[in-house]
């Protein structure tokens, strides 16, 4: 099999607040020998919040990053749902509309960018389903993760609007049924847990504005993986990793119930699978402590 | 002559019943049919009231996906009964499916439910255009192709209540107006017609009605028969606060134009930094959880934050292509 090769958009969280996802990122691509090319110039998508405020320059900032993928030749590979999300919009509107494409580039231009509109924008589980195979990770596991229950976190910006998403992965998800991350998870050797939650919001988004909301629902979705017995949860987002990890005091309050499991990143899993060590996994950094290694 | 040919399969429904009148507690029915691919949902709900109970209650009336009446959830997916095929739902769900009303804790008998809350909030937005008409006009009031287009398909809505009930913050927070008044309320808002524009978003502003509640999750935009995409319409209700200079200073807009330093000074967003901007002095009560990410590595001190290559570029981006200031 060819290579596979990427341009790595990490996004903001990953240099920061989740520094695992992006030490197991690498790790994993390392053993899958992916090559990823750091996007070092990218700048932050805006996460759906600078688009509240100013969707024009949110479209040029997002073309930008783009067009240093295309600089590259290369598809553009994101660690976060909602880079996902924001990117593969962009690029959406920007291939729809011609208008819009030639004003944004108006902008690119002065700083001698242009956005094409040649690279296409995934997200690495998607690259690892649709452009590794599941079948050959299979075969690379040396640790099967057979002892645990896992429950699926699939996180909103990966599964909707479902027009988009599919339009961006091979790997055709229905929202309501969702299942890369549970075939993710079979892969690796583990036991896939089915619960109401796994394709609800965690609330990450209204955090500050509303946080009884964004409480409730963080809470939810840990009540019903710990309802059916799930071992820990796993997720493709390092924003509902974020959530699910380090506010599950909030959630217990909110929903009158204590509630907190282990909340693995997907690439995590797929490391402990395929034999990386904790370490290079950065299985230290969770709040809720990962103590079953 | 076509050579499409009708196909059958058997299903397993498991259906809601409950009577607020008579029962204690909902239960569930269950009926097995061999539906064919012709049918849509709305078929199967008369075919259970047809053969099997006269008692069985649901809403429709059009049948033609106007009305709105007939919205019920399929496998916990908000669907517009007369609208989705069976072969769809089998496609996406298997032979093993569950029919619910919109909303459980509403029901008054099987899947009929009180919608009164729905149409309390799409009232509360002033739902109609509030234009003062001249009433000997020597002309019409033209409105050009392209202001029409800015309505943004939000006039198609059918006030099903699909996306309001889908919707998880609805669920928990009862203040929240919802997707589908939100929509509405867009619908009026970029209507040039509509004399009460700044008013409406004033209103609309307000924190306890929730316009920056919405956690973002497209349920909403999934679910919509009529393709009006609510959170669309939300997102574009935002940007009109900021442009009409309505949007006043609070975690929510703050948190927003935010993003907006952070990439000017770093490209990246500083994180930490942020949530200082958003919540100002109130930024005391996330102590307890910032303390716990910093022994765990989460958290990166202000000097430390990274820095995009190419920082100026973003910088004059910034400058150049910014269309709003607060
Ligand atoms: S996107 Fe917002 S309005 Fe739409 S369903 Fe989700 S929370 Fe509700
Ligand atoms: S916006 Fe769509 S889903 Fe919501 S009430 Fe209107 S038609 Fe129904
Ligand atoms: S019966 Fe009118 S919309 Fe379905």
């Amino acid at each position: 099999m060819k290579k596979l090769k990427y341009a790595l958009f990490t996004g903001c969280t990953a240099k920061q607040s989740t520094p695992e996802q992006l030490m197991s990122t690498y790790a994993v691509a390392k053993k899958l020998n992916i090559e990823l090319i750091e996007l070092t110039e990218a700048s932050c998508c805006g996460a759906s919040h600078l688009q509240d405020f100013d969707d024009f320059l949110s479209l040029v900032l997002n073309a930008r990053n783009i067009a240093y993928a295309e600089k590259h030749g290369l598809t553009m590979v994101t660690i976060c749902n909602t880079c996902q999300l924001n990117t593969a919009m962009t690029k959406h509107r920007l291939d729809h509309n011609s208008k819009l494409k030639a004003k944004v580039n108006e902008k690119l231009n002065e700083v001698g960018l242009e956005y094409k509109g040649t690279s296409t924008i995934t997200h690495f589980l998607y690259a690892i389903i649709d452009d590794f195979g599941l079948d050959k990770l299979k075969e690379m596991v040396v640790t099967p993760l057979s002892k645990f229950n896992i429950a699926p976190f699939y996180g909103c910006h990966n599964i909707r609007p479902s027009e988009l998403q599919n339009e961006t992965h091979k790997t055709k998800e229905n929202p309501y049924n969702p299942t890369s991350l549970d075939d993710l998870i079979i892969a690796c050797g583990g036991k896939n847990v089915d619960y109401e939650q796994k394709n609800k919001c965690c609330g990450f988004h209204v955090e500050l504005q509303a946080p009884h909301t964004a409480a409730v629902l963080t809470g939810n979705a840990i009540a019903g993986a710990v309802d059916q017995n799930a071992d820990w949860m796993v997720t493709p987002c390092p924003l509902c990793h974020l959530k699910l990890d380090t506010q599950a005091d909030h959630a217990s309050k909110a929903i009158g119930r204590e509630v907190e499991l282990p909340v693995l990143h997907m690439q995590q899993m797929v490391g402990l699978a395929l034999g990386c060590s904790s370490e290079e996994l950065g299985l230290k950094h969770h709040v809720a402590e990962v103590n079953f290694i | 002559m076509s050579t499409h040919s009708i196909t059958t399969q058997k299903v397993n429904f498991r259906v809601f019943r409950f009577n607020a009148g008579d029962d204690y507690l909902p239960y569930y029915e269950n009926y097995t049919m061999e539906v064919t691919s012709e049918e849509v949902v709305l078929d199967i709900l008369n075919r259970i009231k047809w053969d099997f109970d006269g008692s069985f209650s649901y809403r429709r009336s059009c049948r033609h996906g106007i009305c709105g009446a007939c919205a019920i959830k399929v496998n916990g997916r908000s669907t517009l009964a007369c609208k989705e095929s069976m072969t769809t739902m089998i496609d996406w769900f298997g032979t093993d499916l569950t029919l619910e009303p919109l909303s459980i804790k509403r029901a008054v008998k099987d899947l009929i439910i009180d919608k009164g809350d729905f149409w309390k909030k799409h009232d509360a937005i002033h739902p109609y255009l509030i234009s003062h008409i001249d009433e000997h006009p020597e002309m019409e009031c033209a409105v050009t192709p392209e202001q029409a287009d800015e309505l943004n398909d939000a006039d198609l809505c059918i006030q099903c209540g699909a996306c309001h009930y889908a919707c998880p913050v609805v669920e928990v927070n009862e203040d929240f107006f919802g997707p589908a008044a939100f929509a509405k309320a867009y619908r009026f808002e970029a209507d040039v017609r509509d004399d009460a524009h700044i008013t409406r978003l004033e209103e609309l502003h307000e924190e306890k009605q929730g316009l920056w509640d919405c956690v973002k999750c497209f349920e909403c935009a999934e679910v919509c028969p009529k393709e009006v995409n609510p959170i669309d319409k939300i997102t574009k209700l935002h940007q009109m606060l900021f442009k009409e200079g309505v949007a006043t200073s609070n975690v929510a807009t703050r948190h927003a134009v935010g993003f907006k330093h952070s990439i000017a000074k770093h490209g990246v967003l500083d994180e930490g930094g942020l949530v200082l901007y958003s919540e100002g002095p109130a930024i005391i009560k996330h102590i307890p959880v910032a303390l716990k990410m910093f022994r765990k590595g989460k958290i990166v001190m202000p000097w430390a934050i990274p820095k995009s290559d190419n920082l100026d570029e973003i910088q004059q981006l910034i400058k150049s292509s910014s269309t709003v200031k607060f």
